[in-house]
């Protein structure tokens, strides 16, 4: 029988505040929102916080919405599975920890790496500055979201990004993102 | 020409584009998965106005929050505007709103600010 206990504990342990697991669509983005939304007005939060939280989290949410690596109108059980994500956020002490997992495929692994290492190694400035550059090239790609998303959450939550990628078999890795805004 | 006018939403902002007043105002969220498709009736109305605009064009922007989907389409509106007031037949100012403790708000401004040529007043608002 499923541990539901080890579960709870767990994320009890890690302070998870909400969590997810399944298919990402708009609505579901809505509802999230407006729960964590609801959520961080009644812890009070102070509004800088709050909105620097719901900024990374509308980023986080709307990179596993538009970067599914599965074609959304494939309805076969291996297609469903490598389409499904996870997200939690959870809150310890005073730092919000916002983490996001998905499917990709192992041939877009080493650019995505790429991306983030650049990103990390960036200081606040010239992530303002790369920022801009890829704001204003026309080059744009058709999810409407050309590349600023990993850029604007390395600004604003001011920290590295954490990640991982894990090789499930011979044509997906599982990416995880974890970000803290504190 | 007609006023556009569009409610907001939980994810996308309040417009209201009149072009008897010359006062251009996007306030509330932007964050759409799809803003290519919310802010393509914006475009297209401030393509039809740089036909005729007024003397003088007032922008408002005000957002709580928007995504970075909804920023490249903001640079387009933005863009738009610029190329009304290169036009020289309407003089546009942009006033860009932002809460005094909101700092990611403040830079998004200077963003802009350095990317597009035309008049940006930077607007601090009390909470």
């Amino acid at each position: 029988m499923l541990d539901i206990y080890e579960f709870y504990d767990k994320m009890e342990r890690n302070k998870i505040m909400l969590s997810f697991k399944g298919d990402i669509t708009s609505e579901l983005l809505t509802s999230i929102l407006q729960i964590m939304e609801s959520k961080l007005d009644n812890l009070q939060e102070e509004p800088k916080i709050k909105k620097k939280v719901y900024n990374v989290l509308v980023e986080c949410l709307q990179n596993l919405y538009h970067h599914l690596d599965v074609d959304a109108s494939d309805n076969s059980d291996s297609a469903k599975k490598f389409r499904s994500a996870i997200f939690m956020i959870g809150k310890i002490g005073s730092e919000y920890n916002i983490i996001t997992g998905n499917y990709i495929l192992n041939k877009n692994v080493n650019p995505l790496r790429d991306k983030l290492n650049r990103i990390n190694v960036m200081s606040k400035d010239e992530l303002k500055e790369y920022y801009k550059e890829i704001l204003n090239n026309d080059e744009f790609s058709d999810k409407g979201g050309g590349g600023l998303g990993m850029i604007d959450i390395a600004r604003k939550s001011g920290q590295k990004l954490n990640f991982n990628f894990i090789e499930v078999d011979n044509q997906y890795s599982f990416f995880s993102l974890s970000i803290k805004i504190s | 020409m007609e006023t556009l006018l569009i409610e907001g939403s939980a994810k996308t902002p309040t417009i209201k584009f009149d072009a008897e007043q010359g006062i251009i105002e996007i306030k509330g969220r932007s964050i759409p998965e799809n803003s290519i498709e919310f802010y393509k009736p914006l475009i297209d109305w401030l393509e039809k106005y740089s036909g005729k605009p007024k003397a003088d064009t007032v922008v408002n922007i005000q957002l709580e929050y928007f995504n970075t989907s909804s920023s490249k389409c903001i640079l387009d509106v933005f863009k738009k505007l610029e190329a009304i007031n290169k036009g020289g037949q309407s003089s546009v100012v942009i006033n860009w709103h932002y809460e005094e403790d909101d700092e990611d708000m403040s830079e998004a401004g200077e963003d802009y600010q350095a990317i597009i040529n035309v008049p940006f007043k930077m607007v601090m608002v009390q909470e």
